[in-house]
């Protein structure tokens, strides 16, 4: 037993010693924009562990989700650039960020409480839109969000004199800003991973697969179902938030553009391709969908070189893939690339 | 007062339009349960069909009511296959899956249609070329063009002959008695596969004539309107009670007269803090007010489990 653990404590430390080189391989064997891909790539898996939450784990279907998103991203905004004219400490915004997030998750999920899957996910996905519309119209009579122009020169992250937005060497190693936004965000993601595994083991974790099952049934065993859906949408919503959070930060430029309806799906294909409720699935989902369609990015000029004109623009031909994924996926493999194994399984281990 | 007269009538035309395509979301989901995502893209296809028509025929020197008949009954023959297709490859597949594995499909053949519609007409708005200027008419101080009249007229006759065929028809029974308990139909004999397909049919007909009308009456189609016309169609149906075809007459007028008197006077009301630009935020408020206070709908039957 003993032996076992320290296996998988060495395996554990591997991975995470893995996981810190991998930036510096990625850069020098596939250039700079990598590197920024696999930063944003892991801003999904934060987002798509959050959705999973809500979806995954208690059953709620939420269309809207890149709403918090909105929330987490513009509450950075705002607190952190020339457009009110607040610079507060991150420290600080992140936790604003989540709470406000898990306060419009709240505010979301507290008319919806009663209403059954399609239900939910029409309303959801009318409350992004509300957002959405609010933020491209909140520039008048008083300017907050600046509207459709969107917040620009935001902080980059910062705690006290240390900022990620300039590079810093440390024993002759020189880390660039994406280099040190990749360690923050995996921190951030591994805190994430972390959670999820300790939620879905959890009480809370067991209850909320009870409601997704079977809600009447949760109910009369004495779940508090309301409280417990209410409490999804607010973790679900705060994970987003801090993904939002640190989006801003990192892009020092934020729009209502960002937030669209296509985001929320994106997220929604990435927990569904990847295996609904599993982390390991989730994460891989997140990554495969933020990965595999910047190769489109090649196609454009491979129609050009062969056919002489482009005549599919790679970004139709990726909503194009997503649709047809989301299609095959349900009708071939419902359960995802990476299911999570059947609890009939768990339950005859536990027994011996 | 003429303001109010106007909104009102503007109101009326776009409702009609909005019941229209409420009628394939409610008939779907009185049968399946399901939410047909795809439908108000089935809409903007009949819009862009019928426009790429009308522009065809049009420039072919046929006489307009010729042309405009023939671009309906094309858009109609495109949007009722494209229909039956979505049902048979996408839904029939899941009917004993999970309920999120049909929504999930949904979402996909949505934004399959969007990015096909997008592939075949470009990105761009389509404008159609102003080939009829109906002429318009003064009643009580407001303005109505025989468009309007003429969509409100057509729209109501459909609406009236859906509501024949289901309550008279052989088909329309087949359909009734699907709803009410599929396992039961089929062991009387009702092919409920065939109920179905028909059902999806229907809907996207009725979903092409309501295209045209967009078109018509907007005079621009766009590879992606058919996401905000879909969404308020449903809150439409909604409002009337899901799965009640008279209720999505009714949550369709209303929503039209709702919104078009809301933008109207939303601008007055706040005294200039608010534009129009907020219209289409009224369709998710009276959608989220309706879910809380009324969650059948203003037709429907309350059902334990269906909110």
């Amino acid at each position: 037993m003993t032996s076992l653990r320290y296996a998988s404590w060495s395996r554990q430390l591997l991975i995470i010693s893995a996981l810190i080189v991998a930036p510096f391989a990625i850069e020098m064997l596939l250039g700079r924009s990598w590197l920024r891909i696999t930063d944003v790539a892991l801003l999904y898996v934060m987002l798509a562990l959050g959705l999973n939450i809500v979806v995954g784990f208690a059953g709620l279907l939420d269309l809207g989700y890149i709403a918090f998103f909105a929330v987490g991203a513009y509450s950075y905004a705002l607190l952190a650039s020339p457009q009110l004219a607040i610079h507060a400490p991150v420290l600080v915004i992140i936790p604003v960020g989540a709470a406000l997030a898990a306060l419009f998750g709240i505010a979301l999920g507290a008319p919806t409480l009663r209403l059954r899957g399609d239900y939910l996910a029409i309303v959801t996905l009318g409350f992004g839109e509300i957002i959405r519309v609010l933020l491209n119209n909140l520039n008048r009579p008083i300017n907050i969000t600046n509207g459709p122009q969107g917040i620009t020169r935001i902080d980059p992250l910062h705690i006290s004199q240390f900022s990620f937005g300039h590079s810093h060497s440390l024993g002759g190693i020189t880390f660039t800003p994406l280099h040190q936004y990749y360690l923050i965000f995996l921190a951030f993601v591994l805190i994430t991973i972390l959670i999820s595994v300790r939620l879905e083991h959890s009480r809370i974790g067991r209850a909320w697969r009870a409601i997704r099952d079977d809600e009447l049934a949760a109910q009369a065993m004495g779940i508090h179902t309301r409280n417990l859906k209410l409490l999804a949408f607010a973790m679900g919503a705060s994970f987003g938030g801090v993904a939002g959070c640190l989006f801003a930060s990192f892009q020092g430029f934020i729009s209502p553009e960002s937030f669209q309806l296509i985001d929320s799906v994106m997220i929604l294909c990435m927990v569904v391709l990847g295996g609904i409720g599993h982390i390991g699935g989730v994460i891989l989902g997140a990554l495969l969908l933020t990965i595999l369609p910047e190769t489109l990015r090649y196609i454009g000029p491979l129609q050009q070189q062969i056919f002489g004109t482009v005549y599919i623009d790679p970004a139709d031909l990726r909503m194009l893939l997503f649709g047809l994924a989301l299609v095959l996926m349900m009708l071939l493999r419902p359960r995802g690339l990476w299911p999570k194994r059947q609890l009939t399984g768990q339950l005859t281990n536990r027994g011996g | 007062m003429d303001i109010f007269v106007q909104q009102l009538i503007n109101g009326l035309v776009l409702g009609s339009i909005y019941a229209l395509v409420a009628l394939g979301y409610t008939m779907v989901y009185g049968i399946l349960g399901l939410i047909n995502f795809a439908h108000g893209d089935v809409t903007m296809i009949g819009a862009l069909v019928s426009a790429t028509l009308i522009q065809l025929l049009h420039a072919a020197g046929l006489p307009v009511p010729v042309s405009l008949l023939l671009a309906g009954g094309g858009a109609v023959v495109v949007c009722a296959s494209l229909g039956f297709s979505i049902e048979r490859i996408a839904y029939r597949p899941l009917r004993n899956a999970p309920r999120l594995a049909p929504l999930i499909t949904a979402i996909g053949v949505s934004i399959l249609i969007q990015y096909s519609a997008a592939l075949i007409w470009g990105k761009q708005y389509i404008a159609l070329p102003a080939i009829i200027t109906p002429p318009s008419i003064e009643f009580a101080g407001a303005q109505i063009n025989h468009l309007q009249i003429a969509i409100v007229i057509l729209a109501a006759c459909i609406m009236g002959g859906l509501i024949w065929f289901i309550h008279h028809s052989r088909m329309g029974r087949a359909m009734r008695a699907t709803e009410q308990n599929p396992a039961v139909a089929s062991l009387m004999g009702v092919d409920t596969h065939a109920v179905i397909a028909m059902t999806f049919l229907l809907g996207s007909a009725i979903g092409a004539i309501a295209g045209l009308m967009v078109i018509l009456y907007y005079g621009i189609g766009h590879y992606f309107m058919g996401f905000m016309l879909g969404l308020k169609a449903f809150t439409a149906a909604v409002l009337g009670g899901i799965g009640n075809v008279g209720g999505a007459v009714i949550g369709g007028l209303l929503l039209g007269i709702i919104e078009s008197l809301a933008a109207g006077y939303i601008e007055q009301l706040s005294g200039g803090l608010l534009g129009s630009n907020y219209r289409d935020i009224f369709a998710f408020l009276v959608l989220i007010l309706v879910l809380l206070l009324r969650p059948q709908g203003l037709l429907g039957q309350r059902s334990g489990d269906r909110a």
